[in-house]
C-alpha cells in the first residue's frame, strides 16, 4: 500500500456550551485517505461528519477547537504549524466545496473573477492562464458554454451550474485533497445527476484525493470508494463502498440501510367516500389583475382523494407543489376552480372558512424551525387549537396536551421547552401534534421529512400510519424525495410546471408513461455503486425538461 | 439528547438577571424615587439665589456648587429628575407603544393600508423636531403634558419604520401562516405570534430613542419652550451653565453626570434583560 495522503490519528474537537460546559463533539476518530481516493464521511446531523471535513483544513467552527490528536496532510503536519501556514495550504493543498453554492458566491461579482480567486491570493500563475484554466475546469466539470460562463454573475446561473462552478473554484489550485460538504443535497435529483457525473469525471480524470460528506447513502455509493459512518463524534463503521453496501457489520449502519428501504406501503381497507376532490384548480402570486394574478404557478390541477387513503404530490422545486396545498388550505386563494371537501365546496380564501372547514384540514410545514414560534412553549403551542377549536380549558386541556405529545411518541416533560431546545425530529413532531390537536380528517404534508436525517424521517413515516390506522386520517404527502412517497402513498401526482403530468399507482411508479414522470423517477439514486454509470437517460428528454 | 425533567424555577425559565442589568436597575430606580420626593430632599428652593458668587465650587454647603446665578445645583438637580425622567419615559413610552402597535398592523395588513400609513408618516418624519416642537408650544402653550404629547409624536414615525420591518419579516414566517391557515383573528396574530418575536429588538430601540429624548427635551428648553424657569431639566441645566465649563465649575459637571447615568443605566438595563424576553427568537 502506498503511503497515505491524509493521516489522522486520534482526533479530538470539542467546543464550550454558552454555560460554559466543555463538550466533546469528536471524540477520537482516526483513518486515511490514500492519493486519489474518495472517502465518503456518513452520518445523521450532528455525527460530526462536517466537524471532521473542516478539521482536515485545519479549521473548526466558532467556538470549537482541536483538543487533541494529529492531522497530517501529505508532508504537513496541520494541527501543529501556526495559522499563517495553514492558510498557505488552503487552495493550494485542500479545498473546499461548500453546502450552498448560492451562499458561497459573493453575488456583486463575476463568476471568473471569483473562480482565479485562489491563484491570486496565492500567486500561483498569471491572470489569463488562470482562466485559461478555469475555462477548461468549466468544460471538464461539462458546463454549458464554458467560454462565456465566467463573464456572467451568479444569480445568472442555475442551482445546479452553480455548485459545479463551486467545485471549479476548489479545483484550480490543483489541491491534492478536496472536501465535498453535502454538494448535491439542495439540489433536486435530476440536477443531482448532472452535477455528481461531473464530479465523478473530474475526479477521475484527476489524481485528486476527495473527502465527501453526505447523510445520503445512495448519491454516496455513485462517488465514494470508501465509506465511514459516523455517529455521535465516533467511527461506527469503515469499509469499502461494496462493503458498507452489501455487508454492514455494525448495527447502525444496518439501520441507515434499513430506513432507505421503502417499507410497502398496505392501503387502507376500504376507502370511505372522498374526502378531497379538487377540479380546473388554478392559482399564482402577484397583483391580479382581470381576475388573474402575475405569476400564474397551478394550471387547471384536478384530482379526488378517498377517506382513509393518501395521496403523494412529486415534482421538482418550482413544479407547484407546494403551492397545490397552500391553494387548498386556502393560505393562497386560487382563482379558479373549485376545493370540494367532503361533499361541500371550500370557499378559496380561508377567510370565508367555516372554523369547522379550518379544522378538519390542517396543513404541517416542511421546516420545523420557522413553523413553531420560537416564544411560545411546546405546550402553548399544542393547548392554542385545542382552546380554538374545541374551547378545551385548564386540567382538560394538560391532559389533552400530555396526551397529544405521547401520541407523537414524546415525553410529557417536554412540554415546559421552547421550540429552540428541541431536536429536529422532536420539532417535527409536535409540529405534527399540533395539527392532531384540531382533530383533523385530513392532513396535507408539506415536505415534512425533507429537512430530516434517513433515520429521523422513517421514524416520522412509521409515525404517521401508525396515526392514520388509529385516527383514520387521510394525507396528502407532498415531497420530492420517492422512497418516501412510495412508503405511505396509495397514489401519486407527478407535478411539471404546475401541472399534474400524470397520476400514478405509488406500488407501479416503474411503470409510469409520461416521459417526464420517467425521467424524474429514474433520477432518483439508488442503493447501488453502478448505478450512476448504468444510467442511460434520453438526452433531448433531459434537455426538454430540465432548466438549464 | 437526555429528556430529563425540569421543574421550572425562574432561573430556569430564562428570568433572571445578571448584575450589570440589577444595576442598571437600581440606577433607573434611584432616579424615579427622587423624580418623586426631590421636592422635599432638596435643600434649597431650587429658583432662589443662594450665594452671592457664581459657579461656586463644591463645598460643606452647596454640595454641588451653585450655579451662574447663584443657585444651588444639588436642589436643581433634584428638581430636574422629576422634568427629565418623567418627561422622558412618559413620552418614550407613547412613541414606542403607539408606534409599534401601528407597525405591526400595517405590517400585518399590507397593501394600501401599509403603503398610506407609512408615507404620511415618512412625511411627517421629514419636519425638523425643534420646529415642530416650536410650533405645537406656540399654538397651544407650554405645559408637561404638551411637552410629553410633542416629544412622543415626534419620534412615533421611527418607531412606527422599525417596527413594521421587524414586523413583515416575522409575519411571513411558516408559525404565523399556520395560526392564520387555524383561523385565528387579527388581534391574536399581533399579540401572541408577532409581537413576542420583536420584543427584544423593540426594547433596544426604546432605549437608544430615550436618549435622544432627554436631548431633545434639553434643546426644546434651551429655546425656551420647553420647561419654563425657574425649573429646569438636566439638559437645560447644562445647557445654561455651559459657560462654567472653563471655569472647572461643578455646575456642569453634576447634570451631565446625572444624564449620563440616567441614560447609560437604561441601557443598560435592557442590554441585559433576562434572555427570555430579549432574545425570544433564538
Amino acid at each position: 500500500m502506498t503511503e497515505a495522503l491524509v493521516s489522522v490519528r486520534d482526533l479530538r474537537i470539542g467546543a464550550v456550551t454558552d454555560s460554559g460546559r466543555q463538550v466533546q463533539i469528536i471524540g477520537g476518530v482516526s483513518f486515511d485517505i490514500a492519493p486519489g481516493e474518495i472517502v465518503a464521511l456518513i452520518g445523521e446531523s450532528g455525527s460530526g461528519k462536517t466537524t471532521i471535513a473542516l478539521s482536515l483544513m485545519g479549521h473548526t467552527r466558532t467556538g470549537c477547537a482541536i483538543t487533541g490528536g494529529t492531522i497530517r496532510l501529505g508532508r504537513h503536519d496541520v494541527t501543529g504549524m501556526r495559522e499563517a501556514r495553514r492558510a498557505a495550504l488552503r487552495g493550494t493543498e485542500v479545498s473546499y466545496v461548500p453546502q450552498s453554492a448560492a451562499a458561497a458566491f459573493n453575488p456583486s461579482k463575476r463568476i471568473m473573477d471569483q473562480v482565479v480567486e485562489v491563484t491570486e491570493i496565492h500567486r500561483l500563475m498569471p491572470r489569463d492562464q488562470a482562466e485559461a484554466k478555469a475555462r477548461d475546469l468549466f468544460r471538464a466539470l461539462a458546463l454549458p458554454n464554458p467560454d462565456t460562463i465566467g463573464a456572467r454573475y451568479p444569480h445568472q446561473v442555475s442551482g445546479g451550474q452553480l455548485q459545479r462552478l463551486s467545485a471549479a473554484m476548489a479545483l484550480i489550485g490543483d489541491p491534492s485533497l478536496v472536501i465535498f460538504d453535502e454538494p448535491t443535497t439542495a439540489l433536486d435529483v435530476t440536477t443531482q445527476i448532472e452535477v455528481l457525473r461531473a464530479f465523478r469525471a473530474v475526479m477521475d480524470k484527476s489524481a485528486m484525493a476527495g473527502v465527501y460528506v453526505s447523510h445520503d447513502l445512495a448519491v454516496v455509493a455513485q462517488i465514494a470508494d470508501r465509506i465511514i459512518v459516523l455517529k455521535g463524534g465516533e467511527i461506527q463503521e469503515e469499509g469499502t463502498t461494496e462493503q458498507i453496501l452489501n455487508a454492514p457489520t455494525h448495527p447502525y449502519t444496518r439501520q441507515l440501510l434499513d430506513a432507505f428501504e421503502p417499507v410497502p406501503h398496505v392501503p387502507a381497507a376500504s376507502p370511505g367516500g372522498t374526502i378531497l376532490e379538487v377540479r380546473g384548480l388554478f392559482a399564482g402570486y402577484g397583483a391580479v389583475r382581470n381576475g388573474e394574478p402575475a405569476a400564474k404557478i397551478l394550471d387547471d390541477v384536478s384530482f379526488r382523494l378517498e377517506r382513509g387513503r393518501n395521496l403523494g404530490v412529486i415534482g421538482e422545486s418550482g413544479s407547484g407543489k407546494s403551492t397545490l396545498a397552500r391553494a387548498i388550505a386556502g393560505i393562497l386563494p386560487a382563482y379558479r376552480g373549485k376545493v370540494r371537501f367532503d361533499g361541500t365546496d371550500l370557499h378559496p380564501d380561508l377567510a370565508h372558512r367555516s372554523k369547522d372547514q379550518l379544522r378538519r384540514a390542517q396543513i404541517v410545514f416542511q421546516l420545523a424551525d420557522t413553523a413553531l414560534n420560537p416564544a411560545q412553549s411546546v405546550g402553548a403551542i399544542l393547548a392554542r387549537p385545542l382552546t380554538f377549536y374545541h374551547g378545551t380549558k385548564g386540567a382538560a386541556r394538560d391532559r389533552r396536551v400530555i396526551e397529544l405529545l405521547d401520541m407523537v411518541h414524546l415525553p410529557a416533560a417536554l412540554r415546559h421547552r421552547l421550540p429552540s431546545e428541541l431536536s429536529g425530529g422532536q420539532k417535527q413532531r409536535v409540529n405534527l401534534a399540533r395539527a392532531l390537536a384540531a382533530e383533523p380528517e385530513l392532513i396535507l404534508c408539506d415536505e415534512i421529512t425533507s429537512a430530516l436525517d434517513t433515520v429521523v424521517a422513517a421514524a416520522i413515516l412509521d409515525l404517521l400510519k401508525e396515526l392514520q390506522r388509529e385516527l383514520h386520517l387521510s394525507y396528502m404527502f407532498i415531497s420530492h424525495d420517492l422512497s418516501t412517497v412510495e412508503a405511505i402513498c396509495d397514489e401519486v401526482l407527478v407535478m411539471l410546471k404546475g401541472k399534474v403530468v400524470e397520476a400514478l399507482p405509488a406500488t407501479g411508479m416503474r411503470d409510469a408513461t409520461h416521459p417526464y414522470s420517467r425521467l424524474l423517477i429514474s433520477s432518483i439514486p439508488q442503493l447501488d455503486t453502478g448505478w450512476l454509470k448504468g444510467l442511460e437517460q434520453d438526452p433531448e428528454l433531459m434537455a426538454q425538461f430540465m432548466r438549464r | 439528547m437526555s429528556l430529563s425533567l425540569r421543574i421550572p424555577t425562574p432561573a430556569r425559565l430564562g428570568y433572571s438577571f445578571n448584575w450589570t442589568g440589577r444595576i442598571g436597575l437600581a440606577i433607573i430606580l434611584f432616579w424615579a424615587v427622587i423624580a418623586f420626593i426631590g421636592p422635599w430632599l432638596a435643600p434649597y428652593p431650587p429658583g432662589e439665589m443662594v450665594d452671592w458668587d457664581y459657579f461656586g465650587g463644591m463645598s460643606g454647603q452647596y454640595w454641588m456648587g451653585t450655579d451662574y446665578l447663584g443657585r444651588d445645583i444639588l436642589s436643581r438637580v433634584l428638581m430636574g429628575a422629576r422634568y427629565t425622567v418623567g418627561i422622558a419615559l412618559a413620552s418614550v413610552v407613547l412613541a414606542c407603544a403607539g408606534g409599534v402597535l401601528l407597525g405591526m398592523i400595517a405590517g400585518v395588513v399590507g397593501g394600501w393600508f401599509d403603503t398610506l400609513l407609512s408615507r404620511l408618516l415618512d412625511a411627517f418624519n421629514g419636519i425638523p423636531s425643534l420646529l415642530f416642537g416650536l410650533v405645537v408650544v406656540a399654538a397651544v402653550g407650554s405645559s408637561i403634558p404638551v411637552l410629553i404629547a410633542t416629544l412622543a409624536a415626534i419620534y412615533l414615525p421611527g418607531s412606527y419604520r422599525f417596527a413594521r420591518a421587524l414586523a413583515v419579516n416575522v409575519n411571513t414566517m411558516d408559525f404565523v401562516t399556520v395560526a392564520r391557515a387555524r383561523g385565528e383573528g387579527f388581534a391574536y396574530l399581533i399579540l401572541r405570534e408577532i409581537f413576542p418575536n420583536i420584543l427584544g429588538p423593540v426594547l433596544a430601540d426604546l432605549g437608544l430613542r430615550f436618549v435622544f429624548i432627554v436631548l431633545v427635551l434639553s434643546g426644546l428648553s434651551f429655546l425656551g419652550i420647553g420647561v419654563q424657569p425657574p425649573h429646569a431639566d438636566w439638559g437645560a441645566l447644562v445647557r445654561e451653565n455651559i459657560e462654567g465649563l472653563s471655569l472647572g465649575a461643578p455646575a456642569v459637571v453634576f447634570p451631565s453626570v446625572a444624564i449620563a447615568s440616567l441614560t447609560i443605566s437604561v441601557n443598560l438595563f435592557i442590554d441585559n434583560l433576562p434572555t427570555r424576553i430579549r432574545d425570544r427568537s433564538e
